[in-house]
């Protein structure tokens, strides 16, 4: 018999150390209900999946996480989010990207895994399933907030794509001081040893329109299986080239390596310093949540009655 | 051991019917387009050109479903993808909902080498493949009667169409008072259309490696399948190359690809130990097969489907093109 373990994100990045209360509050105060959230499910016996699926939507909801409302906005202002749900026993997945006014990318990957014999739907033909299947929709301006305009122009005028925690430079006015928002994500383990995984996102901030990343391509931002769950966050085209969740796991498989090690490895060795972080748990009920950026907006808990919300190293 | 190999594949999984004629066709299609790869090499042609060049020939051929010649969706359209992997950095680009870009295969390339991103999809592909200037022509240009006839056929046993799978006896029946051709519901007159794929070692030990598709006949649009993904469909690192092709959904959960390259970098397996391995430890009850090359100059297919279009080649003079076992 093991024990649940749950573990989410908010996304990991360049969070200065100095985040007013104004931007930290908020994010902490989500960060505790959301695993709260997930902790009451697991307690009354939820599957792993149905808990990964429904925090990730409360994170979605929230305005202040790059997902679903309050996703970053794409080079021509509009927002294209992607997700990602992975079941560790079945080892079944589903995927989308560019969704525009869907307002739980998270839910459509579940109907895309649960309804159709494909694993990724994107785009135009996605939208359109999601109205097949009455998922809730919503006019694209939902998703938009006045702090992601500001992060949008602040990037242009950097003429970069951008991670959106950069610290702006002095001759920038501090509009959003903070742009310490990103990708979402949430894996759990119940008492059987079943793992799930989800990750959702806007994306990157002035990113292309029609740009991929790392949060739907499975093995990238998202992995499960019999061993452990994973979702990870951070610059999208390293989490790819990495193939960050799916090397967790393959180094617990094929080396052996416990979770801890295992998930340290692919932070410090895989992927380049400030480029990414993760959240995992395992079949055995462990948690871990390395990152090599500054920060990681996180938060876990498990059933021994150890719970967690940190932004910084050793919080 | 070393110098350069290289493999190319057209698909995984084939009708045991296939007429002699069309075998043939594969394999002088496999065979040319080897060729063209071994003539590169030999001209110290790096590893990601030759992928690029390779697949490029495969996409303009309409005999495999890529480029021209493609699946067609299940509104009779072409959407591609694609996706390239240059092992020495690990540098990627991949492509996905393409409609009018002639070469995916080379866009994917732009993707990587152009562009600050590793992946780029339907319209924005589209509008980035304009503002670098490839070659663009209709939609209808990829169109075969071949595959309009094949998706008709598709619609009608009203299921995907695995080309690989005997289906069911429900629906060989309805197709058979409709064609007069094979129990399977597959026209003679068509190859089961597959993904094409390329992986290269070059003279340097510099592996890379390339997959593109027109994806499933009858397909939902915006489907994504496990060619552009990396890890899933292709991937290479500085120990391999290596590109899948088979049962999509089978292949991206597998991370097919990834894990021929991860069981080597971990468990210390050489290129066949990993490529027996991923195939019959990580595809479940899932059809697929690959192609792989190491930067050892070695070259391995592997598959447990019903055959896969192959042909393979290294420095030494070995060369072997092949359909079944």
């Amino acid at each position: 018999m093991v024990e649940w373990a749950i573990a989410l994100h908010g996304g990991a990045g360049d969070i200065p150390i100095d985040l007013p209360d104004e931007r930290r509050i908020p994010r902490e105060t989500a960060l505790r209900h959301c695993l709260d959230l997930g902790v009451s499910a697991l307690k009354s016996g939820k599957p792993p999946l149905d808990v990964a699926e429904l925090v990730v939507r409360e994170l979605e909801n929230h305005p202040d996480f790059n997902a679903g409302k309050g996703s970053v906005l794409t080079t021509q202002g509009t927002v294209e989010m992607e997700a990602s749900i992975m079941d560790g026993n079945t080892k079944r997945c589903g995927a989308v990207s560019g969704l525009t006014t869907v307002v739980n990318p998270v839910s459509l990957t579940r109907l895309v895994m649960e309804k159709t014999p494909h694993i990724y739907l994107a785009f135009d033909a996605a939208e359109a399933f999601a109205r097949a299947h009455g998922v809730e929709t919503v006019d694209s301006s939902h998703f938009i907030t006045p702090e992601n305009i500001a992060r949008l122009k602040q990037a242009k005028e950097f003429n970069r794509v951008q991670l959106d925690y950069t610290v702006p430079t002095p001759k920038v006015p501090d509009i959003c001081g903070d742009s310490q928002i990103g990708t979402v994500g949430c894996v759990a383990v119940d008492g059987a040893g079943n793992l799930a995984s989800a990750t959702s996102t806007g994306g990157y901030v002035n990113k292309m329109v029609g740009r991929i990343g790392d949060t739907p391509v499975i093995g990238a931002g998202t992995y499960a299986n019999h061993l452990c769950a994973i979702s990870a966050t951070g610059k999208g085209e390293e989490i790819i080239r990495g193939t960050v969740a799916r090397d967790v796991a393959a180094l617990m498989e094929y080396k052996g390596l416990s979770l801890t090690k295992a998930a340290a490895y692919v932070v410090n060795q895989s992927v380049p310093r400030g480029s990414c972080g993760l959240v995992a748990v395992s079949a055995n009920g462990e948690v871990t949540m390395p990152f090599n950026t500054t920060g990681m907006f996180r938060a876990c808990a498990t059933e021994d009655g150890y719970s967690e919300i940190a932004i910084w190293p050793n919080n | 051991m070393g110098g350069w190999a290289i493999a190319v594949h057209g698909g995984a999984g084939i009708d045991p019917n296939l007429p002699a004629e069309r075998q043939e066709e594969a394999k002088q299609l496999l065979t040319r387009c080897l060729n063209l790869g071994i003539v590169a090499l030999r001209s110290n042609i790096s590893a990601i050109d030759v992928v690029e060049l390779v697949i490029r020939e495969l996409e303009t051929d309409p005999l495999f479903n890529s480029g021209r010649g493609s699946a067609l969706t299940e509104k009779g359209t072409v959407e591609m993808e694609a996706s390239i992997m240059d092992g020495t950095k690990r540098r990627c680009g991949a492509v996905s909902g393409i409609t009018t870009v002639k070469n995916p295969i080379s866009l994917a390339r732009l993707v990587m080498d152009k562009s600050p991103h590793s992946y780029l999809a339907f319209s924005g592909a589209e509008d980035f493949a304009r503002k670098q200037g490839v070659e663009i022509v209709d939609n209808d240009y990829f169109v075969t009667d071949d595959n309009v006839g094949m998706l008709k056929l598709a619609k009608e046993a009203n299921s995907i169409l695995f080309d690989y799978r005997i289906p069911p006896m429900g629906c060989a029946g309805a197709a058979a008072t409709d064609c007069p051709l094979q129990m399977n519901g597959l026209p003679i007159s068509i190859y089961a259309p597959e993904t094409v794929g390329c992986v290269v070692v070059d003279g340097e030990g510099r592996c890379a490696a390339g997959t593109s598709t027109g994806g499933l006949m009858n397909k939902m649009m915006g489907r994504i399948g496990d060619s552009p993904l990396i890890g899933a469909g292709t991937y290479a690192s500085e120990f391999c190359g290596v590109s899948c092709t088979g049962e999509g959904e089978a292949i991206i959960r597998a991370t097919l690809a990834r894990d021929v390259s991860a069981v080597m970098e971990y468990k210390g397996l050489n290129l066949q130990e990993a490529v027996d391995y991923v195939i019959k430890h990580r595809l479940d009850e899932g059809f697929a097969g690959l192609i792989a090359v190491s930067n050892k100059g070695e070259v391995v297919c592997g598959f447990n489907s019903n055959g896969m279009f192959r042909g393979c080649a290294t420095e030494d003079g070995f060369m072997e093109v092949a359909i079944w076992e």
